[in-house]
């Protein structure tokens, strides 16, 4: 774990940050007339990219727990959580009320974890971890066929009530205030809420200690008496209620069907950014990646020809990467001959 | 029996180090190639011809490419879709700048400027390495495809972003592209080409490069310190990876679909050829023809069953169990051979040798 | 293993063979493939345009068939996949095959070199190449009732009633967001065309496949430039992402016109309540107030036949697969009056599709009267009318809020076409057909 110490230099260095990319715009505005700065808006984009940042680490999350205890890359992290949201969404749809559909849908997801340990873990242990990955994306066909077999493929509403409407915020400082997406701030405090279990869970119960321990060193776990098997059981069941969680904001966002899947490679630059194996990276990760690229398509974007937010994670990610290989707070590499 | 290699004695080092060293993989490779090349044309059908064949062999030549870098190199990209772009739209530009240009030499200029492209992306990996490169290479996946997709230029200005194959011939009267050609035309074109090419693979990862790919593949502090540079070594497998690839998009966009968008080279094209490498075997150029085989049949066979099992069942209900027993199947072979069918093979060759005898 | 693998190989190889090779059932039946999608990401906009295509199949087939002549119609999932869609076309094309409805722009293109070489016509309805309605150079495409040139103009000609005349348009800004791809960058051209003629300042906002990021897209629209009106060519889950965005930076809904493929109910349910007042474009009816429709109702779901759940006919997907199914018969119908009542070939049905005129008499007959607007086929003209009108969201239903407006075809799009065709006429070295 991080010392306390070691976040002291994110607080200067963070709104410098902020505050000199915004001074490079205002320059190139006043050099470019084309080139629209305001600081309000520059403030609005930003939020609007942190909020969207910490959805993607949501996603993300999911990814790091895994291969923190196993060492898998887990490409089926976004059919996951298509296949949790279509669960609790087609118990809704039965009348279910939807704590209860939460409460189930969960209870669906650890049942695939001990099945994916089952079948697809236990005969691959000690295999190459491309081997592994491939099979992750062997399940992740089969959760997409399954999930749209059970439930169809038609558009499902998802509400749980999260309030939508547009909130300004600080109209006192910037003129019109600052537009913040009321669905985006529940969503982000959820994630964060939802990190600070995580957190809890990891640091102060028993089996979240066997878990680090796990994460630490397989072999040695293993002497000391801790049962892999069930520690990968549960880290893929928390994996899977995570990927219900971040399966339900974006559901709600956008109605649960296939394409959900598809937010997993929205996950994957904010994962090399923060690096595989840590949580806190994860976040700092995804409010950098969210930030990042929201910022990069409404200034620059119009310069070359829009829709760069795709490729602009990945950049910015591989920019990180060229300093440091391992991602900002992952594990360092030590290679022995 | 008929397989044995008792009494073959190789009197000089060329015949040691040849490809195929026993005398019954030579006349099996020949048949083979034989009824390839003259029995499939007049017996297949155009719908095997045009929608698994062709394809079979432009994929066959994309999993080539990403084998010598994932397989041979120890790279993990994801990025092959974006390269297989490249190729497709720098044969296009070439094809439509210089009419009089020979196709051929058109793909394999193509090739090279891929090659370029892939130097370039492959310069992080000096420092990046395993799932950090691979999706590090998602970068390039998204960043090519984007260029392709936004600059009009890439398309002459087509308003629709689709490029269409102009028609050219191989040899005079024989087109290979465009309207007129006929599947049988390309099928033996493709064969002959890819044919050509798989022993230029197949050569390179048997001389000093291909070893020295493989030194780092298999752990690249020691490779350094025995003398090979991993500057020298993991870019020349980016940039003759990417030429393979490059050619093999070029293929697929003027032989295979004949028009084509920057999005069908998206990421699943990447999976799709990965899946290739992984299930074919790593590190073997078989394995890529075998890999390419399983995977454009496999989802066809399946589909094309259950209609046959059942006519009256619904095309939604087909896809979802073809996800799922393509998913299944992925998985199970992983499980039953880690290697591939390339090592099936060669389990099925060692038995064959001993076969009907025990000893 | 190794044995059991080659005997399951062997095996494999001999039902894919005999599944393609087999000649196809006796020729009594007039046969109709379909690409359709009901996998992928855009599977829930695909089903219901199947599913009515489908129930209008079985409806006639239920009345008799097409002067006696049964419809026997076969899909293939293409999971709005282009290589996916190529391999169905092959697997499903036959000289007897009466029409291929790509139902995705991008196979579209892939397809009408193949199909013309084949001789089968392609019916693109609502989306497509453009350029493939000169009839000229596309004899084997056809694009009506509208292609996305007129979508384009029909809905600027909207706005500028709205505004208050053409001249009103100076200084306004439009902004077009945009599926990145084929399909979404038609209507560019002619939105450039029209941005120079009437002074209009037209932004453009494109959208990376699927379309659920639009976050920034949105910000820009709704907090920086602030158009006067936004154009959508959307599809699949990108329409309600969008819905929902512009309602997150408080964009007017009734400001926000989408092309026809963005105007359905599973493209603003949703959004629930923030879509109302959201508009779109479309050519045809919406629910079950037809005598065809009622028929299908009455022949094919009630006799437990339907493809699809009931609730769903009339929805503005399914009635448009209804009126693709309508287009093909009465084409078949029209190819059946030149060369005898039986089975035909394609090339037989492509007159057919070249001589059609569905006139008000024979709407009345089709029990399609009110659905849509009279179409007449010429040999150079595959578009038709070009016709479509506006309808808006009112959180239950779709309520048509225009009249059908004409787009100016004669004096801007069709030019444009046939330039735009002559240019793909020199590109692949075709000798335009005379029409005269």
């Amino acid at each position: 774990m991080t010392a306390p110490r070691a976040f002291l230099p994110w607080l200067i260095a963070v709104p410098v940050a902020i505050g000199s990319i915004g001074l490079l715009f205002q320059l190139l505005g006043g050099l470019v007339p084309s080139f629209f700065f305001a600081w309000g808006y520059y403030f609005e984009v930003l939020i609007a990219g942190l909020l969207q940042g910490v959805m993607y680490s949501l996603v993300a999350l999911g990814f790091v727990l895994i291969f923190k205890a196993s060492s898998i890359f887990n490409f089926a992290q976004g059919s996951m959580a298509l296949f949790a949201a279509l669960t609790m969404v087609g118990f809704m749809e039965m009348g279910v009320w939807w704590p209860f559909a939460f409460i189930i849908s969960a209870g669906v997801m650890v049942l695939v974890a001990v099945v994916i340990e089952r079948v697809v873990l236990r005969p691959l242990v000690n295999q190459d971890h491309i081997i592994l990955f491939m099979a992750t994306i062997g399940i992740f066909y089969i959760l997409d066929g399954l999930g749209q077999m059970l439930w169809g493929s038609d558009v499902k509403v998802l509400d749980i009530g999260i309030p939508r409407d547009p909130m300004f915020a600080l109209g006192a400082i910037f003129e019109g205030g600052i537009l913040i997406n009321q669905y985006d701030f529940v969503a982000a405090l959820t994630g964060g809420v939802l990190v600070a279990v995580l957190a809890v869970f990891f640091q102060y119960t028993r089996t979240g200690r066997a878990l680090r321990a796990v994460a630490d060193d397989h072999q040695a776990a293993l002497s000391v008496g801790i049962p892999l098997k069930t520690i990968w059981v549960i880290v893929w069941s928390v994996a899977g209620i995570v990927a219900l969680v971040a399966g339900i904001i974006w559901g709600g966002k956008a109605g649960v069907q296939f394409s959900l899947a598809l937010i997993a490679l929205k996950a994957l630059p904010v994962l090399i950014l923060g690096g595989f194996t840590s949580i806190p990276g994860a976040i700092i990760g995804g409010l950098i990646i969210g930030a990042g690229e929201q910022v990069a398509e409404v200034f620059l974007g119009h310069f070359v020809g829009g829709a760069i937010q795709d490729w602009f994670a990945y950049m910015l990610a591989l920019v990180f990467l060229v300093f440091r290989p391992q991602g900002l707070f992952g594990e360092r590499i030590i290679e022995r001959v | 029996m008929l397989y044995r290699e008792a009494g073959q004695f190789k009197t000089d080092y060329a015949a040691d180090q040849a490809i195929f060293p026993i005398l019954q993989d030579r006349i099996f490779l020949g048949l083979f190639l034989l009824l390839a090349l003259v029995a499939v044309p007049l017996l297949a059908n155009e719908y095997w011809l045009s929608t698994i064949l062709i394809p079979f062999l432009v994929f066959s030549l994309a999993a080539i490419g990403l084998n010598l870098l994932t397989g041979y190199c120890g790279q993990l990209s994801l990025g092959t879709g974006g390269f297989m772009a490249c190729g497709a739209f720098f044969a296009f530009k070439l094809a439509t700048a210089f009419p009089d240009l020979h196709i051929a030499v058109v793909f394999l200029l193509a090739g090279v400027g891929t090659a370029g492209v892939g130097i370039l992306f492959g310069i992080p990996s000096l420092r990046i390495k395993g799932f950090y490169l691979a999706v590090a290479t998602l970068a390039a996946q998204f960043f090519l495809v984007w260029v392709f997709n936004k600059f009009p230029w890439w398309v002459n200005y087509s308003s629709s972003g689709v490029i269409s194959a102009p028609a050219r011939e191989i040899v005079p009267g024989f087109f290979i592209t465009g309207t007129q050609a006929s599947p049988v035309t390309k099928y033996v074109f493709l064969l002959v080409f890819v044919a050509i090419l798989a022993l230029v693979a197949k050569n390179l990862v048997r001389g000093k490069m291909g070893r020295s790919w493989m030194a780092i593949r298999d752990m690249d502090i020691a490779a350094e310190i025995v003398g090979i540079r991993p500057l020298h070594a993991k870019l020349s497998a980016f940039a003759i990876s990417s030429f393979f690839i490059g050619i093999a998009g070029a293929l697929w966009a003027f032989i295979y679909t004949g028009s084509v968008e920057a999005l069908a080279f998206q990421i699943d094209r990447s999976f799709q050829v990965l899946f290739m490498i992984i299930i074919g075997g790593l590190g073997s150029i078989l394995g890529s023809f075998l890999g390419a085989a399983f995977i454009v049949l496999l989802p066809i066979f399946l589909n094309n069953t259950m209609l046959a099992v059942d006519p009256s069942i619904s095309t939604a209900i087909v896809s979802h169990i073809e996800f799922m027993i393509f998913g299944a199947l992925i998985i199970l072979f992983l499980i039953v051979e880690p290697h591939g069918l390339a090592r099936l093979w060669q389990i099925t060759k060692e038995k064959l040798r001993l076969w009907p005898f025990p000893y | 293993m190794k044995l059991k693998t080659l005997g399951l190989a062997a095996a494999g190889a001999a039902v894919l063979f005999a599944a393609t090779v087999l000649p196809a059932t006796a020729q009594e039946k007039q046969f109709v493939p379909g690409l359709m999608y009901r996998s992928g990401p855009y599977a829930p906009n695909g089903v219901p345009f199947a599913n009515g295509l489908a129930d209008y199949f079985k409806m006639v087939n239920a009345k008799g068939g097409i002067n006696g002549v049964q419809i026997e119609y076969e899909e293939c999932d293409t999971a709005y996949n282009n290589d996916r869609g190529v391999e169905c076309y092959e697997r499903l094309k036959k000289p007897g095959a009466a029409a291929i409805t790509p139902l995705s722009t991008g196979i579209t293109y892939a397809l009408i070199d193949r199909a013309t070489a084949d001789k089968i016509p392609v019916l693109s309805m609502g989306y497509g190449r453009t350029a493939g309605s000169d009839g000229t150079v596309f004899p084997y495409v056809f694009t009506l009732p509208a292609t996305y040139w007129s979508g384009a103009d029909v809905i600027v000609n909207h706005i500028a009633q709205n505004e208050g005349g053409y001249d009103k348009l100076k200084g306004k800004k439009i902004a077009l967001v945009y599926h990145d791809s084929a399909y979404g960058k038609e209507p560019i051209g002619t939105l450039e065309a029209l941005a120079a003629a009437h002074g209009f300042e037209l932004s453009l906002f494109p959208v990376a496949h699927p379309g659920l990021e639009q976050k920034a897209t949105w910000l820009q629209i709704g907090r920086q430039l602030r158009p006067d009106w936004v154009l959508m060519w959307g599809w699949g889950v990108m329409n309600s992402t969008a819905i929902k965005e512009a309602a997150a930076v408080a964009y007017p809904m009734d400001h926000f016109i989408g092309i026809w493929w963005s105007g359905s109910e599973q493209d603003v349910t949703p959004a629930g309540d923030q879509a109302k007042g959201y508009k779109s474009a479309n050519f045809h009816g919406t629910g079950t107030d037809y005598p065809a429709i009622k028929d299908i109702i009455k022949l094919v779901q009630d006799a437990g036949n339907g493809t699809g759940p009931r609730d769903e006919v009339g929805t503005v997907l399914y009635n448009r697969g209804v009126m693709n199914g309508a287009i093909i018969v009465e084409a078949i119908r029209t190819a059946q009056d030149k060369y005898g009542k039986k089975a035909l070939l394609g090339e037989q049905i492509r007159d057919g599709f070249e001589a059609l005129n569905i006139d008000a008499a024979r709407l009345e007959a089709m029990g399609l009267t009110g659905f849509m607007e009279p179409i007449k086929i010429t040999c150079a003209d595959h578009e038709g009318t070009g016709r479509a009108f506006i309808q808006q969201w009112d959180g239950k239903g779709w309520n048509k809020v225009s009249d059908w407006i004409e787009p100016n075809r004669a004096g801007l799009l069709r030019p444009m076409i046939v330039e735009a065709a002559a240019a793909y006429a020199a590109e692949k070295g075709i000798k335009a057909r005379d029409c005269k």
